[in-house]
């Protein structure tokens, strides 16, 4: 079993308050998901050569202003926020020479996710105690992708919790369990795709990217999905201006959205949108089995 | 909870008092109490569950699984939605869904009445047992699957798999079927499916037209194996 959360702001005045909003929803998910929680979230793209690098490493002792020195010494300018285990790194140089840079001077640091507008946060623990440990209330933003998860095929660590991200800007989080996904991967990495962990979300999240960066639009590779993707999910995707959910056919995962003209919200159950603004009067719709539902910002 | 007057109703907000401590005062001997209201279920599982005593249940707002599951006697009102397996193994009394019910709405239910308005979600009256349920709207994929006795009266379509591996259940359907599951057939409209389906209609207090609903039954031809069907049905 695991939550999902997603929240799509439409009202700009709103973006202040994404923070504020999602937290509840992510601990209404507890009972659902209680080793680990994560979250994406997305906000104005910074500038075109720039990339924002979400870093994380499990070491509570670990030395971030000495890893901010070396990335100065060895790439120039460049800003590194740091909160707890974790920090972003916005940079103009090339981030696949930053991850190879890290892979080989500071190995315990992951790369957890690349782009202009993604920002991602995960680890283990209470959704509540991770949503504290990196302030979520204050995060702002146009949207936003999370998860609480309760691991059943793969061990409880910040590499295995969700978001999954793979190229730039794209995350998918999971609730299900996947049929193929040892066969999916063994595909995929003929293609030269990399892996870094042993979830089978993995292997969805690399799957859609795979075809995204083949030239395929989101519907087209979501298509493909309910083809070549075999099990159960209900998967809710984030990309720099879209959010996207589908179920598999036998909607073996439960979701349900609400939508107002100010939000869109989506969770696994309702009671993590029973405190949203005007819930009463929204649109509250369980969406059906292996159907595309896509809201842009 | 707020008894209000000497007289017969009790209310309870789920903002302040939990599911448990509402469920006990239900499932306990209730006096002159014979209307409970429920405020603010905002989702939670396993609201008025278990209530085994003729008592009228108002419960206002959207809930989360299993709501009035295992009911017997009590007539339970759903002003909202109801989250995956609303009147779950239903033995008697009424259940009145607003709104739209998820997945496996009335599985199992023994018997009394489900009554969804909107939707209901896939898997509708899985394994029924002898429970009747009406639903306004559409049901999703598999619904009635292994259900062996009751009846499931659905007025808008009906989705994929319908009926499949039925026992002795009845599925009388007035929209579109997408398709049928293994051993479920179209049968002919009997008066006495007629007269069921206009008393169901009744009961829920929907105008229908009973003529307009097909019957769907059991071919009974899974009932024994056979070896010859090589494991297609």
């Amino acid at each position: 079993m695991c939550g999902i959360v997603g929240l799509l702001i439409k009202n700009p005045d709103l973006r202040e308050h994404l923070g504020e909003l999602m937290v509840p929803m992510l601990i209404g998910m507890t009972e659902r998901g209680s080793d680990s929680a994560g979250m994406a979230v997305f906000s104005a793209p910074v500038s075109e050569g720039d990339r924002k690098l979400s870093l994380y490493c499990t070491d509570s002792k670990f030395d971030w202003p000495k890893l901010d020195a070396s990335l100065h010494a060895r790439f120039g300018m460049l800003s590194l926020e740091i909160q707890k285990n974790h920090a972003i790194l916005q940079t103009a140089a090339k981030p696949v020479d930053i991850r190879t840079w890290l892979r080989s001077e500071y190995p315990e640091v992951h790369v957890l996710s690349i782009g202009r507008a993604i920002d991602v946060y995960k680890d283990v623990g209470l959704p509540a105690a991770i949503a504290s440990r990196y302030a979520f209330e204050t995060l702002r933003g146009t949207h936003l992708v999370g998860h609480t998860r309760m691991a059943t095929e793969s061990a409880v660590t910040p590499k295995n919790a969700h978001p999954y991200t793979a190229g730039e800007d794209w995350c998918l989080v999971h609730n299900g369990s996947l049929a193929n996904p040892h066969s999916l991967k063994r595909m995929l990495e003929k293609h030269g795709i990399q892996f870094e962990s042993d979830c089978d979300t993995e292997a969805a999240c690399r799957y859609l990217d795979w075809r995204l960066q083949g030239g395929e639009d989101l519907e087209t590779a979501l298509h493909h999905a309910f083809r070549d993707i075999d099990g159960f999910f209900t998967f809710l995707m984030g990309t720099q201006d879209k959010l996207a959910l589908v179920r598999d056919p036998f909607a073996c995962k439960p979701a349900i959205v609400a939508e107002t003209d100010e939000y869109v919200a989506i969770a696994s159950e309702f009671r993590s949108l029973a405190h949203l603004p005007n819930i009463k009067s929204a649109h509250v719709f369980e969406p059906k089995p292996a159907q595309i539902y896509s809201w842009s910002v | 909870m707020n008894r209000q007057g000497a007289v017969s109703a009790a209310v309870f907000d789920l903002k302040r008092t939990s599911v448990r401590e509402i469920n006990q005062f239900l499932h306990h001997p209730l006096g002159n109490v014979t209307h409970v209201t429920i405020e603010n279920p905002d989702g939670a599982h396993n609201v008025a569950v278990g209530v085994n005593q003729p008592v009228n249940i108002e419960i206002r707002g959207h809930v989360g699984y299993y709501a009035a599951g295992m009911n017997k006697h009590a007539s339970v009102q759903i002003h909202g939605n109801a989250g995956p397996g609303v009147a779950e193994n239903m033995m008697s009394g009424r259940i009145d869904v607003k709104g739209f019910a998820s997945a496996s709405a009335g599985a199992s239910a023994h018997g009394g009445l489900l009554i969804i308005r909107q939707d209901g979600g896939l898997r509708c009256g899985i394994s029924l047992k002898g429970g009747d349920i009406v639903v306004g709207g559409n049901v999703g994929s598999f619904s009635a699957f292994m259900a062996q006795a009751g009846r499931l009266v659905v007025c808008g379509d009906a989705g994929e798999a319908l009926g499949d591996s039925l026992y002795e259940a009845v599925i009388y359907v007035r929209g579109t079927i997408k398709s049928l599951g293994a051993d479920a057939r179209i049968e002919p409209m009997s008066d006495y499916d007629s007269a069921a389906v206009a008393s169901l209609l009744g009961q829920a207090g929907i105008s229908a037209s009973a003529r307009d609903f097909k019957r769907i039954a059991s071919g009974r031809t899974l009932y024994h194996w056979n070896a010859d069907a090589n494991q297609e049905y």
